[in-house]
Order: structure tokens, then sequence, then C-alpha cells
């Protein structure tokens, strides 16, 4: 069965969706979830392992190897990125139980159970899958769930939202399967490793170059629509404002982590960085639209008095720091994009769960609506300011190693204005997390008393997460290994 | 529509062959064009077609939702059930050749393979159709 491994993980999940449609009752329908997520965790873990100590591991679905068959190939890359989705869902999915009684009616808990298994599944595939077609298959997959999870919101505007999203997602999609259809028509290829091989061929031969150009625009705008770059995020604000709090927390940690991932995998593995940061010059695109996404949009995070608005800001401007990596197209720079993938998974998650915690309590994540809260619920109150400690980038915290690396790789190119940037871009962060801070902490509500903690249900996994945001900062040896042993594989720099 | 007799006798008349004809298609999809996701289109045609004729209430009765929502999620099982058999016979997922035994001829079994995964997504196909075609028809929300 372990050589089944790498569709197991992709398929359980994808199996026990059905099945908790099937169940329709809330009850059985969590337990089908908890297990899909749990074992998607400890696959994933155990594929994590196996790589590092084996290498690459290949699996040719139906037996058919590539190119011509579709195949699901392991590296250290998507291994972390598998890792990061399914161990927030993991959290998440315990996380759901009692938040998702209380924001989403009785009848529709089993389709959002099933659409949760979809989603990871559709994370997991995107990651693991080394064909590009798939890819797209799976982005439908792990899209359309995700917005009827979204519209399940109980605000009305949550069906606003998923539907602007809707509608964007479906843009960017539309943009992708273009990009992949160009590729397709120049190469007569699918496979990731094939198109690798094939289009630095084409580019050569002088014939092709304009539309492999062109399919790599394509692909880029398509994939930083769906990771809501700057100045493509519109959809994002709504979406996780108005998402159940459970899905917000869920997906702001895992959705945009993968498209970041997908993003590296078209830019180094099938254009190969050559093409992409010589010949497109991918650099002047992406770092000035990154530096941008840092500076203006915790800028607007500032002035949010919504919290889960202002958090989902904040999720632009973070990813301006993954893509900000990037774009260095050094080791250390992609290192510091993927590292961040991890650390601002467990922090955001972290934050938007709190959130929920407010939420579940109160009904409200206004800021003005928080006065009070540090007395009335200290644990959720607490796991908000440890998280936002790594927001900030305080030492101690996962978000100071993102930044240290960051900084690094960016005074190793000599650019003191990046490393500045992210400074800047920190002590924007301090400005509206201590907003929230100032509110909970320092002002006084008449009804303290009768607010309660919330349940351990919801305080456990988001402790769970504050916990893992300060392990990983203090002992960062494993996730910075890690990363860096993948930026290396991305670039092709064999250690 | 009870006065609309051409309507209404056509429609009883022309029912059994669109489904007979869905599966046709169906069953060609392993060698020529055709297969699960088109059949299954054209066999919810003829319930939609029904359902225009002689009402929503009378397609609910030889149709009713639950059945469409558990048709939905059937398929998507059937398909991976596939999948899984060949898994567990030792070969990788949806590797139909080992969905027989090992004496037996491989192709037999990518041919029956292909048949049983174009099940599953004429399944799910249907099912969703009719479902679709129900959430828009019905004003109200259709309890599953």
């Amino acid at each position: 069965m372990s050589q089944n491994l790498p569709a197991l993980l992709v398929v359980v999940p994808m199996l026990l969706a059905p099945i908790a449609a099937l169940l329709n009752r809330s009850g059985p329908a969590w337990v089908v979830a908890a297990g899909g997520s749990w074992f998607a965790f400890g696959a994933a873990v155990q594929l994590l392992r196996r790589v590092m100590t084996e290498g690459v591991i290949v699996y040719s679905l139906g037996g058919w190897a590539a190119p011509i068959g579709i195949e699901y190939r392991i590296d250290m890359v998507s291994a972390f990125v598998t890792v990061i989705v399914t161990s927030i869902a993991a959290v998440g999915v315990i996380y759901a139980r009692v938040s998702v009684a209380d924001e989403i009616s009785e009848d529709r808990h089993a389709l959002f159970y099933a659409a949760f298994l979809l989603n990871v599944c559709g994370l997991l595939g995107i990651a693991i899958t080394g064909d590009v077609f798939n890819v797209f298959v799976f982005l439908e997959i792990s899209s359309l769930s995700a917005y009827s999870m979204i519209a399940l919101g109980h605000d009305r505007r949550a069906l606003t939202a998923a539907f602007q999203y809707l509608i964007m997602g479906s843009v960017g999609a539309t943009f992708i399967v273009i990009g992949i259809g160009l590729l397709f028509v120049m190469t007569g290829t699918l496979g990731m490793m094939d198109l690798a091989q094939r289009i630095p061929e084409v580019w050569a031969s002088g014939e092709g170059d304009r539309t492999i150009a062109v399919a790599f625009t394509f692909l880029t705008v398509g994939v930083t629509l769906k990771l809501a770059l700057f100045p493509l995020h519109l959809w994002l604000p709504n979406a996780y404002t108005y998402a159940p709090s459970a899905v917000t927390g869920y997906m702001a940690a895992t959705s945009t982590k993968v498209m970041v991932y997908l993003l590296m995998r078209f830019f180094f593995t099938v254009f190969g960085e050559q093409f992409s940061f010589d010949r497109m010059q991918l650099d002047m695109v992406l770092m000035p639209l990154a530096l941008v996404a840092i500076l203006a949009m915790s800028l607007v995070a500032i002035y949010q008095t919504n919290v889960k608005r202002l958090l989902a800001f904040s999720s632009v401007a973070q990813i301006g720091y993954m893509v900000l990596g990037i774009s260095l197209g050094s080791v250390l720079g992609v290192a510091a994009g993927i590292i961040h993938l991890f650390n601002h998974a467990l922090m955001k998650g972290a934050l938007f769960m709190a959130m929920g915690c407010v939420m579940y309590r109160i009904g409200s994540v206004r800021i003005e609506d928080m006065k009070g809260l540090g007395k009335a619920m200290p644990w959720t109150m607490a796991a908000f300011v440890g998280a936002g400690l790594s927001m900030i980038g305080v030492p101690l915290t996962v978000g100071f190693i993102s930044k240290w690396y960051l900084v690094q790789a960016a005074l190793a190119q000599g650019s003191w204005f990046v490393a500045a940037i992210v400074m800047v871009g920190s002590l924007m962060a301090l400005i509206y997390i201590w907003k929230v801070i100032e509110v909970a902490y320092f002002e006084r509500r008449e009804d303290e008393d009768e607010i309660q903690e919330a349940p351990l249900s919801l305080l456990v996994p988001t402790w769970a997460l504050v916990a893992a945001s300060f392990w990983f900062g203090i002992d960062a040896g494993t996730t910075s290994q890690v990363a860096i042993s993948a930026a290396e594989t991305l670039l092709g720099v064999m250690p | 529509m009870d006065d609309r007799v051409i309507l209404r006798i056509g429609t009883k008349i022309l029912s059994p062959f669109i489904l007979i004809f869905a599966l046709y298609v169906q069953f060609h999809g392993d060698y020529g064009p055709g297969g699960g996701f088109q059949a299954g289109v054209i066999f919810a045609a003829a319930f939609v077609l029904y359902a225009l004729v002689f009402g929503l209430g009378n397609a609910i009765k030889v149709m009713p939702p639950k059945v469409a929502y558990i048709c939905g999620a059937m398929g998507v099982v059937i398909y991976l059930g596939v999948g899984y058999l060949s898994m567990f016979r030792g070969g990788e997922f949806l590797n139909y050749s080992y969905l027989f035994d090992p004496e037996h001829d491989p192709t037999h079994g990518q041919h029956y393979g292909i048949i049983g995964i174009e099940l599953g997504v004429l399944v799910t196909v249907f099912g969703v159709m009719v479902a679709l075609f129900y959430a828009f028809a019905g004003r109200r929300r259709i309890d599953t």
C-alpha cells in the first residue's frame, strides 16, 4: 500500500467527500472529514520524510508513464506544501465542528464538509501533480469548492463575495488554461518535466519564442490572480471577510499558499529560471508589485474597522513578501518565500481562528465591538497577541524567521531598498495589530462579565497554531533546512 | 398541459428512446466519440423533457430530488471505486489492467475499466443535471 501513498494522499479525501455528502448528517460527516484530513496529514508527513531521505517520488497514475500518462511527482517543494495544507486542514477540521455548527444552518453541514474535503483534495492535487493540465483540473476542484464554502457564510454579503470570487477566479482559471493550451500547441506535451525539456528547444529555435512568451504571460497573470497579488487581489478581502470563520481560517492559510507554489513551479520548473528571469525579466515585474503590495495593503489594513477585513488586507501584504522572495530569484530569496508560506499559514490561520472565537461569542468582529475582550476572553485575545507578534516579526516567532531570511536575501543582492521596505512593512503590521490589541485590552465594556471565554474545541486548535508559530520560531532548523533544499531543487542547484 | 395531446404522447414515445440513446453514447465511449458526460446529459434531458411537459410535481414523483442528490455523489464513488479496486489488486490507481485476474487478458481490464469510470461520470452528471434543473425550476428550495 505504501507505494500507492502519493495517490492515496489525493484520492482518500476525494472519496470521502461524496461519502460525507451521502451521510447527509452533521456529526457523521464531520467524523469523515476529520478522518480524511488527519489521514492526509499523516500521509503528507510520511511523504516528506521519504522525499528527504530518498529523493523525488514519481507515481504514474493508471500505470501510464509520463509524458503519455499523468504522473504525480513529489519533490521537496511539493512535499512541503502538502504538509502545510494538510496540517492546517487537520487543525481546521477540529475547529470547524463548533464554529460551523454556530454559523451554518444544520442541513448544509454535510455539504460543507464535502466541499471542505474536495478543497483539501484539490489543493493537494495541485501540489503533487506533474502534469500541467492536471493542475488545471485540481485548480477547478479546489476553486469551486472554495466558492461554495464562502457562499455558506451567514451574512448575505457572503453570496456577492463568493460570486465576485467566482468571476475573478474563473478569469484566472481561463488565463491559466489558455497558457497551458499555447504551451501544448508549441510543444505537444503536458508533462511538466517534458515541458521543461522542450520549452528551451522551442525557444532556442526562435520560431515559437513569441507564443511561449505569451503563454508565460497568461500563466503568470492567471496564477497571480488566483493568489491575489496586488493589483489582482480585489476578490480576496470580501471573500475572507464574509466567509464562515472556519473557512476563512483554513483558506487564508492554504489556498493562496498553494497558488504561490504553483507560480514557483511554473517559473522555475516548467519555464526554467533562465527563461523567466532573463528572457521575460520577471523580477522587473514582480518585485515592484510585491513592494507596492506590502506598503499599500498594509496601509489599507490600518484603516479597516472590521478585523477579518483588516487581516484579509494584511494577507495580501504578506503575499507580497512571498512574491518578493521569488522575485529575488536567488536560492536564499526563494527559500525565504517558501519558508514564509509555512510561517504565514501558521500565524494567519491562528489570527483568523482567534477572530472566529470572538465571532462565536459576541457575533461581530468589528474593532469597536471588541472593547474589553482582553479581560472577558483572555485566552482568545492572548492567542491573537501571540500570532500578532509573529505577524509583526518579533524574534522567537516564525514571522521573525521569514523576515530574517528575506532581509538576508535582499542584502545578499545589495538591495538595501528592498530590505528597508520589508522593515517598514513590519512596522505597519505593528500598527494594525496594535489597533486591535489597544481596543481589546485598554477599553472597558459594561457586559464584561456576561461574555464567556470561547469553548475549548475552538481554543485548542487556535492555540495549537499559536504554539506552532512559537515552536518553529525558536527551532527553525527543520523548516529552514527543508525550505532551502526546496529552493535548491526549484533552482536546479543541487547541494 | 392537459390539452396538448401531441406533446404529451410525443414525450411518452420519445422518452425511452432518449434513455436508450444515452446508454448507446455511454457504451460507445470506450472506442469512439461519446462517453459518460454526454450520456449523462442526454439521460437527464429525458427527465427535463418530462418535467417540462408533465410539470415539476410529476417529475419529482418520478425522480425525487433526493435520488438526484444521491446519484450526484454515488457517481464519484463508482469512479473512484474502480480506481481503488485496481489499487487493491496490486496496480496503480486506475490501472485497469489489474482489474481481472492475472491470467486474464489485460485489455479486457482496460475495456471494462473505462466503461466503469464512464458509468460513474454518467451517474454524477445525470444527478447533477437533474438537481440543477430542479433548483432553477422550483422557486422554493427543494429539500434533499
